[in-house]
Formats: C-alpha cells, sequence, structure tokens
C-alpha cells in the first residue's frame, strides 16, 4: 500500500532579511485508499507544504523526513519524485510556450513510465481524459497553459492526475478561482482518480466548499507552519461554521 | 552581477530602445552607401553601425587587398532555373552600406547568378554552397526570381577563414521568393555579409537568416520596394555559444504604398561570452502610405555570462499607415517551466530541451522549407546538450 510520511518537517525560505521559517514541525501520514484536506488560512504554509513535498528549489528543507513508501523522497530530484509516484497539482500552472499539450503529454507519460505508450490507446485516454474534463479535444494542439482560462489552467491539471495515474496526487488550492460548474467537473475528476483504490490524496485548500463534492477520510487544520487539529469530516463543518478565528487566536499565543 | 541581468531587467519593457542606446544621429535614410572602399574610413568601433561589433578582429576584411583564396561556390537546381556567372556590377541592386561590403564588391571579380524564369513555379529548392577554404575570401551572388515566378533558394555557408559577401535579392513583379541563408562556419571563421532586396509590385520576399556557427557573423539586411503592394517576410534564427558574436542588421525601407514587412527574429545564447545583437530599423517614408510593418526580435539567455543587445528602431515620416510595431524581450530561461516539466517527471536535460525547442517553433515553423526546420531542430539538439554539458560541469 503507498505510504506518504512526513515526519517533523521544517522548511524556510531565502528572504532579504536571510532565511525565514515557514514549516515549523509537520506530522502528516497519507496512506493509499485515504483523502485528506488540510485546511487553513492565507500564509499558513499550506502551498510551502505541497512544494516542498514536490521538490521546488525555492524550499529549503531544514531538517525532517518524506519518505513514499520508505523511499526517502527529499534525496529524490523533481523528476525522480514524480516518477516514484508524487503527483502536484499547482496552484499556478506554469505556460510553456511553443510546447503542445499533446507533446506534453506524451513527453510526461513516456518519462514516468519508462516506455512510450501505445500510440493508438493513448490518443483514445487523452480524448477521454480530455472530454471528461469538459475539454474540447482541440486542447491537444494548444500551447501548454498558454492562454487557458484559470479554470482550464485546473482542468488540465486533473488531466495530467488521470492520465500520469501516481500513488499520491496533492492538489494545492485545485478549487481556488473556479466557478461551480468547473469545481463539479474537477472534484468528479479527483473522485474518479481515488476511486481507483490504492491513491492516497492530499486536497489543500482555503475554503470548505470543494468539501461538498470531495469527501474528505481525515481533516487537519494548518496554522502557522504546522498541524494544530486534526480530526474527522467533521472538522470541516465546524470550519465552514465558524472560520478559522478560533486557531488564529491559538497560534498568537503561541 | 553580470551584463545579462541588467539586460534581463531592462529588455523585458515593451518598447526596449537598447540600454543606454543614443537616438541615432543621423536618420536611416542618410547614411552613407557607396561602391568606393575609400568612401568608408576604417572603423575604430565607436561608430553606430560598428559600435556592437569586435572591429579589432575583423581588421583582415578592412584592407582594401584582393582575398586570398576564392570561396567555392557552387549551385544547382531543379530544371529550368539558370545558374552562370556574371560581371560583378551587372545587376547593382545592392549598394554597400559599410567598408567590408565595400571592400567585397570591389575585390570579388565576378558573381554568381541564380534566375529563376518568368513564371516558373520550382518544386524543389535551388541549392547554393559557398565553402571558404581558409584565408580571406570574398563572395558574390545575385538571386533573381522572374516576374511571376515561385520558388525557393537556399544558401548554406560553411567552412573556415574570414569570409565577406554581397548577396543581390530580385523579386520581380508578383513574383515570391524564398531565400534562406545559412551561416554555419567553423568555429574560428568569420563571416560578414550584405543582402539588399529589390521587391516588385504585388511580390513577395521570404528571407530566413539562420546563424549557427562561426566565430563572427554580421549580417545586414537591407529591403526594398520597387512598386506598391510588396510583402517582405523577415525571418532569423541564431544560437550563439560560448565566444560566439551573432549579429543581425535589418533594413526596411518603405518608400512604395501599401507594403507590408514583418520581422521576426530568434536566438538563444549560451555560455561565457555568447553575444547576439539585433538591429532592426524601419523607415516608413512619407510617401509610403498604407504601410503595414510589425519587427519582433526574442532572446533566451540559458547561462550567465552571456549578453543579448536587441535595438529596434521605427522612423515614421506620414501617419497615413495601417499600421508599425516593435518590440523586443530578452529573458532568462525560466526556471518555473523547468520545474512544472519536471514535476510531471521529464528528466532535467529533457525539460530544456523541450522549452527551448518550444522557443523557436513558432519561427521554425514559419520558415517553410523542411529540409531547414529538420536541420535546425538538429543543430539546436547538440546545441543543447553541449550547453547541459557546461551546466554540469559548472555544477560539479
Amino acid at each position: 500500500m503507498a505510504t506518504l510520511e512526513i515526519r517533523d518537517l521544517h522548511v524556510s525560505v531565502d528572504t532579504e532579511n536571510g532565511p525565514k521559517e515557514i514549516l515549523r514541525g509537520v506530522d502528516l501520514t497519507i496512506a493509499g485508499g485515504q483523502t485528506h484536506a488540510i485546511m487553513g488560512p492565507n500564509g499558513s504554509g499550506k502551498s510551502t507544504l505541497a512544494y516542498s513535498i514536490a521538490g521546488h528549489p525555492k524550499y529549503n528543507v531544514t531538517s525532517g523526513t518524506v519518505t513514499l513508501d520508505g523511499e526517502d523522497v527529499l534525496a529524490m530530484s523533481v523528476d525522480e519524485r514524480a516518477r516514484a509516484g508524487l503527483f502536484l497539482a499547482m496552484q499556478y500552472p506554469v505556460e510553456v510556450p511553443g510546447v503542445s499539450v499533446s507533446n506534453f503529454l506524451r513527453t510526461a507519460k513516456t518519462a514516468i513510465d519508462g516506455e512510450a505508450p501505445k500510440l493508438r490507446t493513448w490518443v483514445k485516454d487523452v480524448n477521454k481524459a480530455l472530454a471528461d474534463l469538459d475539454m474540447d479535444a482541440d486542447f491537444g494542439t494548444r500551447n501548454v497553459n498558454e492562454g487557458f482560462s484559470g479554470g482550464e489552467k485546473k482542468r488540465h491539471e486533473i488531466v495530467q492526475l488521470e492520465l500520469l495515474d501516481p500513488k499520491i496526487a496533492i492538489l494545492d488550492e485545485t478549487d481556488s478561482g473556479l466557478d461551480i460548474d468547473a469545481l463539479k467537473v474537477v472534484s468528479t475528476g479527483v473522485n474518479r482518480f481515488a476511486e481507483k483504490g490504492d491513491k492516497g490524496v492530499l486536497l489543500i485548500t482555503h475554503y470548505t466548499r470543494i468539501l461538498r463534492y470531495i469527501k474528505p477520510d481525515f481533516v487537519h487544520v494548518f496554522v502557522d507552519g504546522k498541524v494544530a487539529e486534526e480530526g474527522g469530516p467533521e472538522l470541516a463543518d465546524e470550519l465552514e461554521a465558524n472560520g478559522y478565528e478560533r486557531f488564529l487566536k491559538t497560534g498568537a499565543k503561541a | 552581477m553580470s551584463a545579462t541581468e541588467t539586460l534581463v531587467a531592462t529588455g523585458n519593457q515593451a518598447h526596449s530602445h537598447g540600454p543606454g542606446s543614443p537616438v541615432p544621429l543621423q536618420a536611416r535614410s542618410e547614411r552613407t552607401t557607396s561602391y568606393d572602399v575609400a568612401d568608408f574610413p576604417v572603423p575604430n568601433g565607436r561608430e553606430e553601425e560598428w559600435r556592437f561589433t569586435p572591429v579589432k578582429a575583423l581588421k583582415a576584411l578592412f584592407a582594401d587587398e584582393a582575398g586570398t583564396e576564392t570561396a567555392k561556390m557552387d549551385a544547382h537546381g531543379p530544371d529550368g532555373v539558370v545558374i552562370e556567372t556574371i560581371a560583378a556590377d551587372a545587376v547593382k541592386a545592392l549598394t554597400p552600406q559599410d567598408r567590408i561590403a565595400a571592400v567585397a564588391w570591389t575585390h570579388a571579380a565576378e558573381a554568381l547568378a541564380v534566375r529563376i524564369p518568368n513564371d516558373a513555379e520550382l518544386t524543389e529548392p535551388v541549392h547554393v554552397n559557398v565553402a571558404s577554404l581558409g584565408g580571406r575570401g570574398f563572395g558574390h551572388l545575385v538571386i533573381e526570381a522572374g516576374r511571376h515566378s515561385r520558388g525557393t533558394v537556399i544558401v548554406d555557408h560553411t567552412g573556415a577563414g574570414e569570409y565577406a559577401a554581397n548577396v543581390e535579392i530580385v523579386v520581380g513583379d508578383g513574383a515570391d521568393l524564398r531565400v534562406v541563408s545559412i551561416q554555419q562556419g567553423d568555429t574560428e571563421s568569420i563571416h560578414v555579409g550584405q543582402h539588399d532586396a529589390v521587391i516588385g509590385r504585388d511580390a513577395k520576399l521570404n528571407h530566413v537568416a539562420v546563424t549557427l556557427g562561426g566565430k563572427i557573423v554580421r549580417l545586414s539586411t537591407n529591403v526594398r520596394y520597387a512598386g506598391p503592394g510588396g510583402d517582405a517576410e523577415l525571418l532569423g534564427v541564431y544560437f550563439a555559444e560560448s565566444g560566439q558574436h551573432h549579429e543581425n542588421r535589418l533594413f526596411v525601407d518603405h518608400e512604395a504604398i501599401n507594403c507590408k514587412s514583418n520581422v521576426l527574429y530568434k536566438g538563444a545564447l549560451a555560455g561565457d561570452h555568447a553575444r547576439s545583437v539585433w538591429i532592426g530599423d524601419v523607415l516608413i517614408r512619407a510617401a509610403a502610405e498604407g504601410t503595414n510593418t510589425f519587427e519582433l526580435n526574442r532572446n533566451l539567455v540559458l547561462t550567465d555570462g552571456a549578453r543579448a543587445d536587441s535595438v529596434p528602431n521605427l522612423e515614421i515620416e506620414t501617419g497615413e499607415i495601417e499600421g508599425a510595431g516593435h518590440a523586443s524581450a530578452t529573458g532568462r530561461f525560466d526556471d518555473e517551466q523547468l520545474f512544472y516539466l519536471q514535476a510531471r517527471g521529464i528528466p532535467e536535460d529533457e525539460a530544456r530541451r523541450l522549452v527551448v525547442s518550444g522557443f523557436f517553433n513558432d519561427i521554425i515553423g514559419r520558415i517553410g522549407v523542411p529540409e531547414v526546420a529538420e536541420h535546425l531542430h538538429e543543430v539546436i539538439e547538440q546545441k543543447l546538450a553541449r550547453t547541459a554539458a557546461l551546466t554540469e560541469q559548472a555544477k560539479a
């Protein structure tokens, strides 16, 4: 069973005034078959957690461990992490001018699988993944994320999730900026992925809205660079009703 | 830390006129052009038209002396194309605009002419191979497309030594001509060329300058219109590596009415002292009503220590035009693009290749000659492999 284990993770970024610690001891275990939601106010370090797991060079891990099925993730390069089975759906997907979506998807799939996908089934798979996310087949000929609307970029991330089929998916505010129809389409895609069985999902969100469509097994409230409270789906309901205020007061004291 | 970074900062403005570049002292139309070498003093490098060029390294080409070698020039093309040797002054569609062009004009004894007859439609390109054998050589090429003809001429420059040449391009009324000039000389070679094109009434010229090799390559491409309705598409691709200087100077002179020009040059730079210069001058004269012109230069700086200069100039003497614009941008390789691709499992070197080939993709598509596009893809791959090796060395 796939397991992503994060132990006492400390991460800092370089600023003009020297290094600044953003994650201050994160502990989290995501096993296959589980969906975890990380919720928290702006600036609590949620996105830093996502990018640190994916290996963005901006973030320096100062202590702690991250392992995937016992393998040391922090020792891997960004692409090795992806090939090991980690996927990050980004909050701000990057435009890559001159590289078509279909070329990009095929190159990524080939890298992940270690061999080129069979042409006939691959074209079918891509078209189905696009159709499932309500995207026209001609997206394949467009350049990666170039000129995409915010909603199209997010749907394109989920297309990749379904085609690349990782072990653990980290979704960084995939819901932000989506209208309700797009939110439903994206949520359905994530659920389809989660239902494949041994898949772990780490859903990072500021709002409870997406949790109406994606049911988490566990909810973690993230404040000031670490998990402040954990619980089941009922914790999300409480946040929906009361917001983050109670946690922010705690955070201020600490 | 390096000049590169300053340039990146200034180069992304929508209208960069080049950091610190003065307003040209004289209007473009007032520059000296002459067949007489004596009309051009030996430059010292402070002149407007030489200030970006390493003039010291061009000493041998400034000397008003015969060449030591004759560059080997041969051409072959499909049936109907006339290939012959003609007198150097038989066409005179070109007037030298600097000392080296005047030296080359004077000392190239005769010209090779490639003539596409009136109404001919070529199905295959004409190939002109220019091999400089080392030493100092001069060349003179004339390309004429007859009335209502269509065709493609590919001029491939290879070899060693110092080579200077003039290329005259005459596009007859209603003709559609594509000229691709590839500069891929040896590491230590020097190539200085002037291309002058005259575009006839309702004719179209697609001029492509591809610079892939050579220590110094300086190409000046000048376009003018012999009648209304002419259309010039001027494309350029260059990739300068360590110690290479790739310079492209363009001048589009709009004097006739209802003519179009569209300039797109894209370059990559990698390695210490890799240098590119792009000067894009467009003049819309008072008579040139209905002109539509746009020019764009983009540079992708792949490593520290490389430098790109980009200077677009637009002089407009009439308001009665359809459109005129220019843009220039120089940027460093975008690490966020690299991260995004790597986060999808694509290894770093392959991700770099994807980004760079993506950068060149649109322009290679527009070149419209499959054999040139293929060759470009191959050479760019080789250059990126060398760049990756350099980057690895730097890390170690």
